[in-house]
């Protein structure tokens, strides 16, 4: 038998390592595969949770991440792909236009 | 035995996350991560989560990640995997996400665990996994169930309104 403590350390450190993706990489795919891992270590922790203490609830919540987390994909590529149109880069630092020369 | 099996599923989670997040070119990464999500369909599969791991397996490997590799050869993206992975500042972030992760260790060392519900191991395999959810999903949770049908249709909705306008505006 695993402890619990173990599935939640391993969440952590997932959860960290694509937190660490999304706020250093400079390509806007790569940002939202990292925003994917950060759901999915999400995931693991509340299936573990609901596992160790023999409640349904979280296997219900993860459904729901999982459903959102394809709606949001959707949404963003879409977003992806007209900003690409428009600037010809998915280079994160290209988007400027805001900024004060 | 458990432990070994989680031993592998863990050990191969973390290596393939940090191959993915690194890897220059973009294919590479996402078959990386794909190996990351199959090994965590896996970990639902030790926890006793029939059903959620074959979710996992169809959505997130069989739909979203089809998605972005779409998204990727749609996208002509000969110049920017010759360039750098990071931004070249990445050292602070790097700090401050260490940082960050002892408070995550500290709140997950100090966890204490004393809550027992209804669904015991021994009746989710009785009854079996996926008669449990549906029984829950649609008696308990009914109306955020609608709800996610309609945020469902939002993408659905926007791709679209996305193809329309490209075809009408296509030679403006």
């Amino acid at each position: 038998m695993v402890p619990l403590s173990y599935y939640l350390i391993l969440s952590v450190i997932v959860f960290f390592i694509g937190a660490f993706s999304f706020l250093t990489r400079r390509n806007l795919i790569m940002m939202f595969l990292s925003i994917e891992i950060m759901l999915n270590s999400v995931n693991i922790s509340l299936v573990a949770l609901s596992h160790y203490m023999q409640d349904i609830r979280g296997h219900i919540l993860a459904l729901f991440v999982i459903a959102l987390a394809g709606g949001a994909v959707a949404v963003g590529l879409i977003i992806l792909v007209l900003a690409y149109r428009n600037r010809k880069t998915i280079k994160l630092e290209d988007f400027n236009l805001l900024r004060e020369e | 035995m458990v432990k070994i099996i989680f031993g592998y599923f863990a050990i191969v989670i973390i290596a393939s996350a940090l191959a993915g997040i690194t890897r220059k070119n973009l294919v590479y990464s996402l078959c990386w991560i794909l190996l990351m999500f199959i090994h965590i369909g896996g970990l639902y599969l030790l926890l006793n989560a029939e059903f959620l791991a074959m979710v996992q397996l169809i959505v997130y490997a069989g739909a979203i990640l089809v998605m972005f590799l779409f998204v990727i050869f749609l996208l002509n993206l000969k110049e920017e995997i010759k360039e750098a992975v990071f931004i070249h500042k990445w050292s602070s972030r790097l700090y401050g996400i260490i940082f960050l992760i002892f408070f995550a260790f500290l709140g997950v060392w100090n966890f204490k665990n004393n809550f027992k519900g209804l669904y015991s191991i021994e009746f989710i395999e009785k009854e079996g996994h996926t008669k449990i959810i549906g029984t829950v999903l649609f008696n308990e949770y009914l109306f955020p169930f609608l709800i996610l049908g309609f945020i469902l249709l939002v993408p659905l909705l926007g791709v679209g309104i996305v193809a329309l306008r490209r075809k009408t505006n296509g030679t403006t």
